[in-house]
């Protein structure tokens, strides 16, 4: 009985279509698939350095243009006026784009990771509604401060998870659940957020839409550089995290045989992960749809396996860097980078939902 | 090792339970060194239960599981995922991964936050993919791949963790019969090689065939244990999967086979 037919080497045997599907493509496609390691870490390149450009390119936007090269030259603190514009009134909005996009990319890949499914994001989830309830407590007191309301929003989108974490448990939380649960979750926060509206003072009620918006535009260095501190953190911890995060995707039997404590490690990540969107909403108010577009983007450009983390980090702050060069430049007068997400958002999603009920048909 | 005499796995007095439902109340099994065991008996006997007992993936409510000679759940979970290794009953692949990269995560229990890749890591892994003969397949996407394909760059992974014990729950369903054969003959191969293997199988040919010992189990408890020319007869047959049987010599290795009596 010989171990193996030397044709099962060469080609998927003729049982292979019963169960994947697919199988024909093996042979074929082994050239283009050389080397699969070194063509994610090239394509994950390419991202990073599409990210610069265009940077670079928004950094030249505004009532005084600049071109390429003379962006860097300002950048290099070259000639006065430019570098006053570049560095001081444009490259912390740029920073904070690229920098809170990426957070909130990071944070979609470990949810999307830890759910198997694209749609569990932490804005689909509830965490970003939830911090916004928090942050309008926070301004409907009249305590509202900048770093009042952020804290609001910090404790908010902590508590929501926190909820939405409990009433998923089940002898452990399964994606599905977690998914649903904080669908619904969300559904009764954006009822208690109208009715804190309605009740509030005008006034009140416009500031706490404002910030509800979401927006990049009072993002200063003042304001980044504490976010930035916070995120650099949470981002070493998704870092030492990264590998229990990829024994889960093998299902916890496997990931518990090869000596993971699973339960544990779920814990911590969903930390991390709301602890990301939460620094990023407490500055900026609610953004939606990065976390949720970026990593199943980031995927397919990549095409690594399961959600990468470092290419979800870097569409993510392409993403919010290109809707927030929209939110400025492209309307007539400048909207919340927020309410260009939401917009794209909603495209993404129904587009998403479509493939996923033919997928599952 | 330590003493010989010592069993590489066992459970004593063991209650394994899942919620409020017991499987074994008191479950009393071993593994000796260097055998290929498996474990027989009906559906929903506690056959896999035992079997997650021993890997740790279920903690006994009372009793112990022992692993050479020490509780099991004192044993810190990496040192005892270096000492064994597990082939689950259904796990899934990351989508688009390669058989090489999945194969590489069963290197994960010795690897640690900053020992990162290693040059036993890589070795470990190109010997896994060697004996199941996954080396031409290394690069290709695991979704392109055949049932029987699949299953074995899952053994392959847990190869990948050099344990002294594998343990496999039911590793040959969705396999067509010479895959079957095939994947009892690798198991086989790491046996002769020294690996203590565990099995849950639900053919009782293959088991006579392929096991040195049996442990056949009914109603959570373990009814007889030995080897399988001495355990399985056509009485332990009818009185554990109540099926009237004759056992003869397997003509090809005179092993027992069980041959089911006219039952209309």
């Amino acid at each position: 009985m010989s171990a193996l037919r030397p044709d099962d080497r060469l080609r998927p045997r003729a049982d292979a279509g019963a169960d994947s599907g697919a199988g024909a493509g093996a042979g074929a496609g082994r050239l283009a698939r050389l080397r699969p390691r070194s063509r994610r870490a090239a394509a994950t390149a390419l991202l990073a350095l599409v990210a610069v450009i265009v940077a670079v390119v928004a950094l030249g936007l505004g009532d005084y243009p600049l071109s390429p090269p003379e962006v860097l030259r300002a950048l290099l603190g070259g000639d006065g006026f430019a570098s006053t514009i570049v560095l001081q009134w444009r490259l912390p909005r740029v920073l904070a784009a690229l920098l809170f996009g990426a957070a909130l990319g990071a944070s979609g890949a470990v949810f999307q990771s830890l759910t198997r499914n694209p749609l569990g994001s932490p804005d689909v989830i509830g965490f970003s509604t939830g911090a916004y309830t928090g942050a309008i407590l926070v301004i409907v007191s009249g305590a509202a401060s900048t770093i009042g309301t952020a804290a609001g929003a910090l404790a908010g989108g902590l508590v929501t998870a926190l909820v939405v974490y409990l009433l998923a448990w089940r002898r452990g939380v399964h994606g599905l659940r977690l998914i649903i649960v904080g669908i619904g979750v969300t559904a009764l926060l954006h009822s208690v957020n109208s009715w804190l509206l309605l009740r509030a003072q005008a006034e009140v009620a416009l500031s706490a839409s404002f910030w509800g918006a979401g927006s990049l535009a009072l993002v200063g260095w003042s304001e980044l550089a504490p976010a930035a501190v916070l995120i650099a953190v949470l981002a070493v911890l998704v870092t030492g995290l990264a590998r229990p995060l990829r024994q889960l995707e093998l299902g916890d039997d496997a990931a518990r045989a090869h000596g993971l404590r699973a339960e544990g490690s779920r814990l911590a990540l969903v930390v991390v992960g709301v602890a990301l969107t939460a620094v990023v909403t407490a500055s900026t108010g609610p953004i939606v749809f990065v976390a949720l577009a970026a990593p199943q983007l980031a995927r397919r450009v990549v095409r690594s396996a399961g959600v990468p983390l470092v290419a979800a980090a870097l569409v993510g702050g392409l993403l919010l860097l290109v809707a927030d060069v929209v939110a400025q430049h492209v309307a007539t007068s400048p909207v919340p980078v927020g309410l260009v997400t939401l917009v794209i958002g909603g495209l993404y999603l129904v587009s998403l939902l479509v493939a996923e009920s033919r997928r599952t048909r | 090792m330590t003493d010989p005499a010592t069993p590489r796995l066992a459970a004593r007095g063991a209650h394994l339970a899942y919620d409020r439902r017991t499987v074994s109340r008191s479950i009393d099994a071993e593994v000796r060194d260097g055998s290929f065991t498996v474990i027989v008996g009906p559906n929903a006997c506690g056959k896999s239960t035992l079997l997650r007992a021993f890997s740790r993936l279920l903690a006994p409510r009372a009793g112990a599981v022992l692993l050479d000679g020490r509780d099991l759940a004192r044993v810190p979970a990496k040192e005892a995922a270096r000492t064994v290794g597990l082939l689950p009953q259904s796990s899934t692949a990351p989508e688009g991964i390669t058989v090489a990269e999945l194969v590489s995560r069963g290197r994960y229990p010795h690897q640690g936050m900053f020992r990162q890749w290693s040059d036993a890591d890589r070795a470990a892994v190109a010997t896994a993919l060697a004996e199941t003969d996954l080396v031409e397949l290394a690069e290709v996407p695991v979704d392109e791949l055949s049932g029987g394909q699949r299953q074995r760059v899952w053994v392959a992974m847990a190869l990948a963790q050099q344990t002294s014990v594998l343990l496999l729950d039911e590793p040959t369903t969705f396999l067509d019969v010479a895959h079957q054969y095939d994947l009892l003959d690798l198991l086989a191969r790491l046996h002769e090689q020294g690996t203590t293997v565990v099995a849950v199988l639900h053919d009782l040919a293959q088991a006579a065939r392929y096991a040195t010992d049996l442990i056949v189990m009914s109603d959570g408890e373990v009814v007889a244990t030995g080897a399988p020319s001495d355990v399985l007869t056509a009485e332990l047959v009818e009185r554990v999967f109540d099926l009237p049987c004759l056992v003869v010599p397997d003509p090809v290795t005179g092993t027992p086979l069980v041959v089911p009596r006219r039952r209309r």
